[in-house]
């Protein structure tokens, strides 16, 4: 066993990945070539490889150099700042006297930080949220499994049984959905929110199909549904956003008030809207470990 | 409280280079995972809890989990190529 | 000069993170060895954002009891700001991981340099 799990570790040695993968190939190389009668060319190739390893030595000393070149400087740059932890460095201006003072009443939220990146910049979470559809988009283009690979794939999916990661999961991933659908819903209370709650469920979903295999997911996460429920929340997100601009420019009258501040029910839309962000994350994040393990969601 | 936070900070310089300079990629990926678990400590003694809850969901698990995937991916790949070869 | 290293010294940690982080990224072959210098590059600048924000002696900006007063809290405008970051961040991570295994699975190695000269020979051949 001790020696099985040295070998996993020394498999990835980096100059093993490197320097096998370039003798092979330079024996490929050197076939080729001498069917093609030429043995300039496998000199070339010595020469080139000389070259590599000659950068391979300079490298770690120019990083090393240049770490320190710009250590030195921003050290420089970082001197002409104000002392840290001052309350009257020019960050903390009339800005954030005005989020602190007014975001409790106008947003309802307990959590300033809540507040402000949920309802005064709202549009900015916007954008991150397409941005994470927009890489799983990326990494779906990427990474999709042809369908000879596809067979393949499915071959090797027969898990190993693995008592511990099983008997564990078992008690840690009802837990850890728990806590992640706390943090979401506690978003606007404390600290948490969409991004975290959402990123801690699919840590879960991630365990369990580590555990037990796809199936048991598949069951109420496909392709389809993970379209449909990631078009929806954003769909929903920017729908909400509109009607509270809308409203928040023409001085109507919004009907998601800002109710009692530390009900769980309260502070208007910033309660769906991490409900929203959460769930886009949690798919995003079982789709990104899908894809990478089997090519597919 | 002062020495705690040195600690931490010294400890992620130390995570830091050891990251980098680690021949191994397994060895230096959970290196990486245990700075993500200090940066998610720092954030609390900044006094930004919402950001400690983030980093220790998103940088310590799912970014650390998806490099474990590229790298087992990688050997996967790598395997099929010896087979392939042999 | 040492006397405001120790009391900047958040920030100067900061910076040397970054310093790892930008050498890392720029001059070392390892593809995986880029990725990874990236995030520490990434959370360098988050870490230099907070501290910014950061004021000693006061509270989590969690309005506690109803006390609305600014002189109770830090500053949330730099919390807000990375809390965008670090997902951006993550998802960053994965189109280039991603971008890896493609790299890897036509050239089969990880080393920037050698997948240069492969493509560089590939290239020759073509025509």
């Amino acid at each position: 066993m001790k020696k099985s799990i040295k070998d996993w570790f020394s498999e990835w040695d980096e100059d093993k990945i490197n320097l096998t993968e370039l003798t092979a190939n330079q024996g490929n190389e050197n076939l080729i070539k001498e069917e093609k009668k030429e043995h300039n060319i496998s000199e070339l190739v010595e020469l080139k490889q000389k070259e590599l390893s000659r950068a391979g030595k300079i490298y770690p000393v120019l990083a090393a150099l240049l770490c320190v070149v710009i250590i030195y400087f921003m050290l420089m740059t970082v001197s002409g700042l104000p002392k840290f932890g001052q309350a009257d460095n020019p960050t903390n201006n009339e800005v954030v006297e005005r989020y602190v003072e007014k975001g409790m009443e106008e947003t309802g939220a307990v959590n300033v930080v809540a507040g402000v990146i949920l309802d005064y910049r709202a549009f900015d979470t916007l954008g991150e949220s397409h941005v994470l559809f927009t890489a799983v988009i990326a990494v779906f283009t990427l990474l999709l499994a042809d369908k000879e690979e596809k067979e393949t794939i499915e071959e090797g999916q027969i898990m190993k049984q693995d008592n511990i990661l099983r008997n564990t999961a078992i008690f840690i991933v009802p837990l850890t959905v728990l806590f992640g659908i706390y943090v979401i819903l506690n978003g606007h209370l404390g600290p948490g929110g969409g991004f975290s709650g959402g990123a801690i469920i699919g840590a879960a979903f991630i365990i369990y199909a580590m555990a037990f295999g796809f199936s048991g997911i598949e069951k109420f996460l496909t392709l389809k549904t993970f379209r449909i429920i990631v078009l929806c929340a954003l769909l929903f997100y920017s729908g909400a956003k509109c009607y509270s601009f809308f409203c928040g420019a023409n001085e109507l009258h919004s009907i998601f008030g800002p109710g009692t501040p530390g009900m769980i029910l309260s502070s208007g839309l910033i309660l769906p809207l991490n409900i929203a962000v959460g769930i886009v994350v949690a798919c995003t994040m079982y789709g990104f470990y899908s894809i990478f393990k089997r090519g597919r969601i | 409280m002062e020495i705690f936070e040195c600690t931490l900070l010294i400890l992620l310089v130390v995570g830091a280079i050891a990251t980098v300079s680690s021949k191994n990629l397994m060895i230096s990926m959970i290196i990486f995972m245990a700075y993500s678990v200090v940066m998610s400590v720092i954030w609390i003694i900044l006094k930004a809890p919402d950001l400690s809850v983030t980093e220790a969901a998103v940088g310590a698990g799912i970014s650390s989990i998806l490099m474990f995937m590229t790298i087992r991916k990688l050997r996967d790949i790598k395997k099929e190529k010896n087979e392939e070869k042999h | 000069m040492l006397e405001f290293i120790w009391t900047n010294r958040i920030q100067c940690v900061s910076v040397i993170l970054f310093a790892i982080g930008f050498s890392t990224l720029l001059l070392h072959r390892n593809l995986m060895k880029k990725i990874i210098g990236l995030n520490i590059m990434d959370t360098a600048t988050y870490l230099f954002l907070t501290s910014i924000g950061m004021i000693e002696g006061r509270l989590a900006p969690i309005i506690q009891n109803g006390d609305t007063d600014v002189s109770k809290y830090v500053n949330p405008l730099p919390a807000g700001l990375v809390l965008t970051g670090i997902v951006v961040s993550v998802s960053v991570t994965a189109v280039m991981l991603a971008l890896t295994i493609r790299l890897y699975k036509s050239y089969h190695t990880l080393n920037l340099d050698e997948i240069y000269l492969k493509a560089q020979e590939e290239q020759e051949e073509e025509p």
